[in-house]
């Protein structure tokens, strides 16, 4: 592994608090005539949560679709986990992508495996844990969201929250140090939603998963970034308020027409004078 | 009008051009790894046994109405007994590899293009990829290789049950005596002719699966384009069937036949 400036490996680098985990530098994307990215640049810390926020067409989802490699970007560099990844062959994306996982609209589940399954797939596809452990862990992931006593039903029997559930559960099953959600709460009732804000909350503060939140549900973003989970000494997990420390570690980014006109915390976000984002608060 | 022929030239040659790296993808994931096997095994069954019956049909009444209707002809020059020849040549060089190609188009190429489709549609292939696992690995291999191995098994099985049924119509239709039938079968062929069944229908199922696949993976549009493609697949793939049945007999004939 390469060394930095300082002497420190890219891999002690990420281990320190406050280091970069995914880092978008002037990053530009068009399809055809479309520009979709006009000059995008952010940096997500460790532990952190990044919410960006944006009408539909607004490039929030192609931003993440970049980071996870699903999508190349024209123009721009971008760093994920100590990696530039805009220069990655598919080949190569695999490897930064175990520590990777993305939640996608509608949950994305396979439709053909049954909610274990889905939730061990890469355990049990991609890697040569033994069978009782991928077994273990999964039933394990079910019992953090929830949803233990549907382990073996088919995505098909299960409701808009619970799949999106399930999809969390996939995403986390292989323990990725960043988590990407496109659209996670979208379609779904405020309890349900609830539910799910929860468990992005959770799993922020208790497995220490940075992650990027893509939505235009602002009460979700609100939610997540005005409240922490906490474990009482006999592993009760709430979820409450979070103190202002903590409300200062989920950073808003509002992009328009693929470019970002806010970046800032959840109170400088609610008392911004631009008009655009009052008229989206509203 | 100019700019549209173009635009339509450009398309077409994306398209081909998707297709050979698709195909070469899939080439490069037979001989390395990961190989899925247990998606291979399911992949023969579902492609092989899942399309046993109709291919048993459609051999079964092709042979049939083949000796009905060869026997009609051949009556006019007093070659009745000759109908064996007719109908286990037709079969085993044309009908058998044709048919079952057909068969397998809309059975399997149909349901692969509307299952990748349907994936593609709902970001399951995204998540795939995610998740670490190349779609290609583990969607398309599979279902090339079990195309390009049951084809000819069911071409085979196709054969047997056409000129089995031609028999049926000879014996008690056109009242040949089974003795001569059956010797009339063998008699007529040639090692060449045995050859040339077995060779198209690789060719065959390697082409039908992987334009499905290709097909599949390029659906946009939603569910109303999971439809065109399902169809796309059905249509494209039957009119290579075709095409590449004659393509491959040329060769065939220039090359293992004796001139």
């Amino acid at each position: 592994m390469k060394a930095t400036a300082n002497g420190l490996t890219a891999k002690q680098v990420l281990a320190e608090v406050g280091a970069p985990v995914v880092v978008f530098d002037r990053v530009q994307l068009a399809f055809d005539d479309k520009v979709v990215l006009r000059d995008l640049s952010f940096t997500l810390i460790k532990g952190h949560t990044k919410i960006i926020l944006g009408a539909s067409g607004s490039g929030k989802s192609t931003a993440l679709k970049i980071i996870v490699g699903l999508l190349k970007a024209d123009a721009g560099v971008v760093w994920v986990n100590g990696q530039r990844v805009d220069q990655l062959s598919e080949h190569e994306l695999m490897a930064v992508r175990t520590d990777l996982g993305m939640i996608f609209q509608e949950g994305a589940l396979f439709d053909s495996l049954t909610v274990r399954e889905n939730v061990g797939y890469k355990l049990y596809e991609e890697t040569d844990m033994p069978l009782e452990e991928v077994d273990r862990r999964v039933e394990e992931v079910l019992g953090f969201i929830g949803l233990a006593e549907h382990i073996d039903k088919m995505p098909s029997e299960l409701s808009g929250g619970q799949r999106r559930r399930v999809a969390i559960a996939r995403a986390m099953a292989f323990k990725p140090s960043v988590l990407l959600y496109d659209e996670a709460t979208t379609g779904l009732d405020p309890i349900t939603a609830t539910t799910v804000d929860d468990e992005m909350i959770k799993l922020r503060d208790l497995e220490n998963v940075s992650s990027i939140i893509v939505t235009h549900q602002l009460r979700d973003a609100f939610y997540v970034a005005t409240h922490m989970a906490t474990r009482d000494r006999d592993g009760t997990v709430h979820v409450v308020p979070a103190t202002p420390q903590k409300e200062r570690q989920a950073e808003f980014i509002m992009l328009r027409d693929g470019l970002i006109i806010f970046e800032g915390d959840a109170d400088a976000f609610r008392n911004s004078k631009d008009e655009y984002i009052q008229e989206f608060l509203a | 009008m100019i700019r549209a022929i173009d635009s339509g030239l450009k398309k077409a040659a994306l398209e081909v051009q998707e297709y050979v790296f698709l195909t070469a993808a899939a080439f490069r994931g037979v001989f390395t790894r990961p190989i899925y096997s247990h998606d291979i095994v399911e992949q023969f069954d579902l492609i092989g046994v899942g399309s046993l019956t109709v291919v048993l049909m459609t051999g079964l009444f092709t042979g049939m109405a083949l000796a009905s209707q060869s026997g009609l002809t051949l009556d006019q020059f007093g070659a009745r007994p000759v109908v064996g020849r007719l109908v286990s040549a037709s079969m085993i060089k044309e009908l058998g590899p044709v048919l079952a190609g057909l068969m397998l188009v809309g059975r399997v190429g149909s349901g692969i293009a509307a299952e990748l489709g349907s994936m593609v549609v709902t970001d399951q292939i995204n998540a795939l990829r995610a998740l670490g696992t190349d779609p290609v690995r583990k969607l398309v291999v599979p279902r090339v290789l079990a195309g390009f191995f049951m084809a000819p098994v069911l071409t085979i099985i196709s054969d047997f049950v056409g000129i089995f049924g031609g028999w049926v119509v000879s014996r008690f239709q056109l009242e040949v005596a089974s003795g001569l039938y059956w010797s009339s079968v063998t008699k007529s062929l040639y090692m060449q002719d045995v050859w040339m069944g077995l060779i198209k229908p690789f060719v065959l199922g390697f082409i039908i699966v992987t334009i499905a696949c290709h097909v599949g993976l390029r659906t946009s549009g939603g569910t109303q384009g999971v439809g065109k493609a399902t169809t796309l697949a059905v249509v494209a793939g039957s009119v290579a069937v075709i095409a590449a049945d004659f393509f491959v007999t040329q060769i065939l004939i220039f090359t293992i036949y004796p001139r």
